[in-house]
């Protein structure tokens, strides 16, 4: 079985964010960036299921962090890592379309992403990468198993009720949360990793549709409802004021 | 017919809140609206009342997702509706998604707002796990992703009888549903809590979250979650709160160490007090907090169970 998980960065939600100069973005200067953690999940799920034999692709779009992503995919116990060049992340559409002709071909049994990340408003790439390459695709999975060309999943609804699917493969799954916590690589792993492993690059073609255009950025009113209050004593008396103690 | 559609969202029978939010979201937006239904959902349109008409796209009675994003797309191809909204939830995305491509038009997800002149759209979005807000624009068909809380499920909950029509999808079966798995019952059900002491990834360690129990037990209170404690396998999923979890409406909700995420917003945002400990003074949760403090959880807790006690 041939499994690729796809690896994207993002900006550390821990980290104060700014708004940049132009007012419809993020200042990145001094911001941290990581591995988007639904990626970590989908890279675990893929290192879980695979047997002797199977290969783990991980890939990720050429930019910051991309080696990193992929030492330590590799380090992690990923196969192989590629490095996506020439394509346009101007948006999900056009990234899905690059991914789609990097993949196309390669003869997947399973595409795995991250159910979603935080830093676009243009969709999920699972579903419309899903879509550009005619495969069946769920999002949202927390389970996975597969037997004979068929992949058994759990896809979460609300209210803690789960789905379980039965998916044809090849097929594209936004994964949510892996059977287990993602391992952890050590860096002395990682650096050795890089030293005696070479990324493949594959180039693709860029695409530009056009998709909704964002014209102003801001932080939400902070503490917009919140009273702020200062020491323990004032939590204690509203906490006594409705009738907690 | 240039008016909205709304791809209505349905679960073991019953039209799921996030529906009748949608159908809220579109009345006030203004114009046509049209509903689309799956499955035998259509025998309830009369819950539909906001939608002037109903097209039932058929497919199977429970969720799949290439067959209902087929019968989206039939219905969107009938009616070439100016906007298409879409729930921002697990089955809205295998829908939402596929639509956007196979019809080539823009999409934007994660909204809290929108609003359209008819064929110019302006979307509001919840970005940053909360913490920007973006406003984008688009002209033409477009889709929105909304999350829940854009709307009032109350006031898009309006019976009435609106003209039914159908058009099929196709029926596919490269995935199929096996079953629905309930959540295991837990020891307790934090549904039915009067006071939820709820902890996020800022407690650290398994270990630590016996600080948060001990003052649970001073003040009577239950434990909840987020999502990355029962990911973790620390606490069961039958605590966690959100969109995947629970909905809560305690009287008292305090979270300790919870950045706010929408995800999980959704699941606690009607609790009639939120009370939110965070040292990251621009988390997300003081914007629906009603009292906050930006502080150290542990020094915060210590000093409440020895003064409490
Ligand atoms: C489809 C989908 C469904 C989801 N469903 C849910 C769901 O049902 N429920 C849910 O909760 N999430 C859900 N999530 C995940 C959600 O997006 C967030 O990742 C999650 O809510 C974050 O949890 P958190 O706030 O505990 O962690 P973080 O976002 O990591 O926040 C930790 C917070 O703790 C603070 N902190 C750290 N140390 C301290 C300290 N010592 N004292 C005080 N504060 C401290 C930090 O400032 C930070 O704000 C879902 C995601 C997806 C994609
Ligand atoms: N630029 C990217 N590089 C690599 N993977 C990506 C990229 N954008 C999206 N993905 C994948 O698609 C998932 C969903 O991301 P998004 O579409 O941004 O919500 C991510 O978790 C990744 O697995």
């Amino acid at each position: 079985m041939k499994i690729a998980v796809l690896l994207k960065w993002v900006p550390d939600l821990v980290e104060e964010l700014e708004v940049d100069d132009d007012g419809i973005g993020i200042d990145t200067d001094d911001l941290k960036f990581k591995l988007n953690e639904f990626d970590d999940h989908a890279l675990e799920e893929a290192l879980q299921i695979a047997n002797d034999g199977d290969e783990v692709v991980a890939i990720a779009i050429d930019g910051d962090g991309t080696e990193k992503m992929l030492y330590t995919a590799i380090a992690k116990g990923a196969s192989s890592g590629i490095r996506l060049t020439g394509g346009s992340n101007s948006n999900t559409a056009n990234l899905a379309a690059g991914f789609a002709t990097a993949l196309d071909g390669g003869n997947y049994d399973l595409i795995l992403t991250g159910v979603q990340s935080v830093d676009d408003l243009d969709g999920q790439l699972g579903p419309i990468l899903a879509a550009n390459m005619g495969l069946p695709c769920v999002s949202v999975v927390s389970s996975l198993n597969v037997s004979g060309g068929v992949a058994t999943v759990t896809k979460e609804y609300s209210g803690g009720i789960v789905a379980e699917f039965e998916v044809d493969l090849p097929a594209v799954l936004g994964i949510q949360a892996a059977r287990e916590t993602p391992r952890y690589a050590p860096v002395s792993k990682i650096r050795q990793v890089q030293q005696s492993t070479d990324l493949a690059e594959k180039s693709v073609s860029g695409s530009s549709t056009s998709g909704t255009i964002i014209t102003a950025m801001s932080e939400p009113e902070t503490g917009g409802g919140a009273k702020m209050l200062d020491d323990v004593e004032d939590l204690i008396e509203i906490l006594k004021g409705l009738g907690v103690s | 017919m240039a008016g909205i559609m709304v791809i209505c969202e349905h679960l073991a029978g019953e039209f799921s809140d996030i529906t009748f939010e949608m159908l809220d979201v579109a009345n006030k937006i203004g114009g046509d609206i049209t509903a689309v239904t799956f499955g035998s959902m259509k025998e309830k349109s009369g819950e539909l009342g906001i939608a002037n008409n109903v097209i039932d796209a058929g497919g199977d009675t429970e969720y799949n997702p290439e067959s209902y994003a087929s019968g989206a797309k039939a219905a969107v191809e009938s009616n070439s509706p100016s906007i298409i909204l879409v729930a921002s939830t697990s089955m809205g995305y295998d829908i939402g998604n596929p639509l956007a491509v196979n019809l080539g038009i823009p999409l934007a997800s994660y909204c809290t707002g929108v609003s359209s002149d008819g064929t110019n759209h302006e979307f509001t979005s919840s970005l940053y796990g909360g913490k920007m807000s973006v406003t984008s624009t688009a002209a033409g068909p477009a889709i929105a992703l909304m999350l829940a809380g854009a709307g009032d499920a109350d006031a898009g909950r309006v019976s009435g009888s609106p003209s039914l029509s159908q058009v099929s999808g196709e029926s596919l079966d490269r995935v199929r549903f096996k079953q629905l798995i309930e959540p295991d019952a837990g020891d307790v059900d934090i549904t039915q809590s009067e006071i939820i002491i709820a902890i996020g990834r800022g407690i650290g360690g398994k270990d630590d979250i016996e600080i948060a129990e001990e003052l649970a037990e001073v003040i009577d209170a239950d434990i909840a979650c987020s999502r990355p404690l029962v990911d973790a396998g620390w606490l069961p999923k039958s605590r966690q709160v959100g969109k995947s979890g629970m909905k809560v409406k305690p009287k008292l909700y305090i979270a300790l160490g919870i950045s706010g995420a929408p995800e999980h917003i959704e699941g606690m945002k009607d609790s009639t007090t939120i009370i939110a400990i965070n040292s990251d003074e621009n988390a997300p949760i003081f914007d629906v907090a009603h009292y906050g403090m930006a502080e150290d959880l542990f020094d915060v807790v210590e000093e409440l169970i020895d003064e409490l006690e």
